[in-house]
């Protein structure tokens, strides 16, 4: 009798540990599962795809279907698999290195983004800081008009300014009526096409992460300089402008990353003469269906921007470490 | 009655009608669009002072503080600073500096830059910039923080480090808005001693803003009580307490008791007030109000006596019953409700450890005072 009783007693927190274990167990994978998401994304989405364009970057042109050699095979077993591997060379990497037309490429490539990313730049500080400073009630409307041009299509967006820049177009006309200037201007088809489109369509990019970094900022820490004798426009240098450097540097990086790659403003606004990397990319790709070159071209550009996100992360984790 | 001067130091400026005032608020008014905040205010301020402005929140008492500083401008009338009219000058210019309620610390800085930000903006050389930072940190006594940033240091050192910045430039006057505001009660005491050490060593000229009586009380010189943007009465503390010239005054700072009634009969001083319900108040503060008028007769509650018997002597003596007790260590708090209903608050310094005449809940007590412990308000 005292026995059965005792065995029911230790037997009950035996269930009640097992179950408690059992939910622990559960509540750590789910934890892990939150995290293994993002991982298993990137391993499929970005990785594996990747692997791909590298291994077809390593291969040779042929005229087959995929149009390059070799093509993945894996009926001839483990041993074929590292056979395909030796055909593999870095002939096309070479080819980039032989033509200085690709070099050429990269480097307008660069200096395009980073001349219309501080033009951006230049344009959505002033916005931003509007907003920012701008009363509350009407700061969710003003988001929604910087927002509000992703309504329309990129591309419509970007014809449109085709009808604006001609000669014959919106801004010439204006220009002519008003006696501004007597000639057309030829903006269309230039570098200067570019960068405006660049601006145009990037500026949401800028503006939101600026808009963010001093939308948190406290409007007494200006009142607080000007109070220690500091007139407004150096209050702004010293005070405003440190303290949205992450928002600056944010905003940098979502204008320039995509830019140095963009392929349809400079089509479409720059015409035939203009020379970027992304549209070199379309030609090797579609023009001259060289898959393996222009696998090698992406794989540079993705090294190229990756190198300067890698170094600025840096810097931020070891500004952060030295705060801490 | 005697005259309530400053308890704390021989300064008394503004009993002195040769003293030349510091600061001046001349019929300032000050709208936000169709709200009032500040509504012709006129107020003196004298050179050296530590100035209180007291007021519940949205009392208008803060804008007074942002219109010295510079960063409001008054809608009307104006406000002089050592004889010159501030108007159109930039708060950049103006030669007072302010502790913000947020301390509005620079993040991006360290303790030593921060200090340092005013005097660099005046141009001053960098070995004399870096002596008196070094001065500055000894005075808040943060000297091994010197390298570090606000967010590595706790409430309290962050409001010390916003201290020393503003008095570094070592401004004509110093505006302090709400500067305890955001420390715990212990660490509020203190401070508010070390702020008056400071204003008395360095012999600035403090403006505080504050809605804690307390604090005002305990560091002010003299009180503006602000209300809706008016000043109720300007006086020292002692007498914003024990002589406060209006209800709204009487019921804001401390506690106090008020009996509605009207002048029975009085002469020079002395007066009867019917109170109501047959209660007759004896006082020797009646002023100048005559017969007949209505007034209040307020009395802070640690001048009543509470007892159960009815005591001999006493002039002013009222029947109740206890209605509530709260000890506080130094002292108990009584609640007595009058046979009207009325409940009268009475406290009692506990001075010996056991009282000769326990008082307990429903007792039938006696609420007896003086004839001087209470004022006689008309407004």
């Amino acid at each position: 009798m005292s026995s059965a009783a005792v065995t029911t007693a230790s037997a009950s927190p035996a269930t009640s540990t097992g179950k408690s274990v059992h939910a622990r167990l559960g509540a750590a994978f789910s934890g892990r599962l939150v995290i293994i998401i993002p991982y298993v994304w990137l391993l499929f989405f970005f990785l594996i795809p990747f692997v791909i364009v590298f291994k077809i970057s390593l291969s040779q042109t042929a005229i087959a279907i995929p149009p390059y050699t070799p093509a993945l095979d894996i009926s001839g077993g483990f041993s074929g698999f590292l056979a395909q591997l030796k055909q593999l060379n870095l002939d096309n990497y070479t080819w980039l290195t032989q033509d200085a037309l690709y070099f050429n490429a990269y480097v307008t490539s660069v200096i395009i983004a980073a001349i219309s990313t501080v033009l951006t730049l230049l344009v959505g500080y002033p916005i931003a800081y509007g907003m920012a400073r701008a009363p509350a009630t009407i700061r969710p409307t003003l988001l929604m008009l910087v927002i509000l041009p992703f309504w329309t299509s990129f591309l419509i967006r970007v014809y449109a300014w085709i009808g604006i820049l001609k000669p014959e177009g919106l801004l010439n006309q204006l220009l002519l009526a008003t006696g501004v200037i007597h000639q057309p201007l030829i903006i269309l088809n230039t570098y200067t096409a570019i960068f405006i489109g660049i601006v145009y369509s990037y500026l949401p990019f800028m503006v939101l992460p600026l808009y963010s970094a001093l939308e948190k900022m406290d409007y007494s820490l200006i009142e607080a300089a000007k109070d220690l004798g500091c007139p407004p426009t150096s209050a702004f240098w010293k005070i405003t402008f440190p303290l949205s450097l992450p928002g600056v540097i944010a905003g940098c990086l979502l204008v320039f990353i995509p830019a140095v790659g963009e392929f349809v403003i400079p089509d479409l606004l720059g015409g035939s003469q203009t020379l970027m990397i992304g549209k070199t990319l379309w030609n090797e790709f579609f023009g001259n269906r060289d898959w393996p070159l222009s696998s090698a071209v992406a794989v540079i550009l993705l090294l190229l921007l990756i190198v300067p996100i890698m170094l600025f992360q840096r810097a931020q984790a070891r500004a952060q470490e030295m705060d801490r | 009655m005697k005259s309530l001067g400053s308890i704390r130091r021989d300064f008394t400026p503004w009993n002195d009608p040769n003293a030349k005032p510091y600061i001046q608020f001349d019929n300032v008014t000050k709208k936000f669009g169709d709200f009032t905040a500040v509504n012709n205010l006129s107020l003196t301020i004298f050179e050296r002072e530590f100035f209180a402005l007291l007021g519940a929140s949205g009392c208008g008492k803060s804008t007074l503080l942002r219109m010295l500083a510079g960063f409001e401008e008054p809608t009307a009338g104006r406000i002089l600073l050592d004889g010159q009219d501030l108007r159109g000058i930039p708060p950049y210019r103006r030669p007072v500096n302010m502790m913000f309620q947020s301390y509005a610390l620079f993040p991006h800085m360290t303790v030593e830059n921060n200090i340092a930000f005013g005097l660099k903006q005046d141009g001053m050389p960098k070995p004399e910039i870096a002596a008196r930072v070094a001065e500055m940190l000894r005075l808040v006594k943060l000297e091994q923080f010197a390298k570090r940033k606000p967010h590595q240091l706790s409430g309290g050192q962050r409001q010390r480090v916003a201290l020393a910045r503003s008095v570094a430039k070592r401004p004509k006057v110093l505006l302090l808005d709400e500067p305890l505001g955001a420390l715990d009660k212990k660490l509020r005491e203190e401070t508010q001693f070390e702020l008056m050490d400071l204003q008395q060593n360095l012999g600035l000229t403090f403006v505080v803003v504050t809605h804690d009586q307390e604090e005002a009380m305990t560091m002010a010189d003299r009180i503006a009580i602000i209300d809706k943007g008016e000043v109720m009465q300007v006086a020292t503390p002692a007498e914003v307490y024990e002589a406060p010239g209006s209800r709204f005054v009487a019921g804001f700072v401390g506690n106090v008791n008020m009996f509605e009634g009207k002048i029975a009969r009085g002469e020079a001083g002395a007066a009867s007030i019917d109170a109501g319900n047959g209660i007759t108040i004896r006082t020797d503060n009646a002023g100048t109000a005559s017969a007949g008028t209505a007034v209040t007769f307020a009395i802070r509650p640690e001048k009543i006596k509470v007892s159960s018997k009815k005591p001999a002597e006493a002039i002013n003596a009222i029947e109740g019953e206890v209605y509530d007790i709260a000890y506080l260590g130094d002292m108990t708090v009584f609640h007595v409700r009058l046979d009207d209903g009325q409940v009268v608050r009475a406290s009692t310094m506990n001075a010996a450890r056991i009282t000769e005449d326990p008082l307990s809940w429903n007792d039938r007590a006696w609420v007896s005072f003086r004839p001087d412990a209470g004022v006689v308000l008309t407004r």
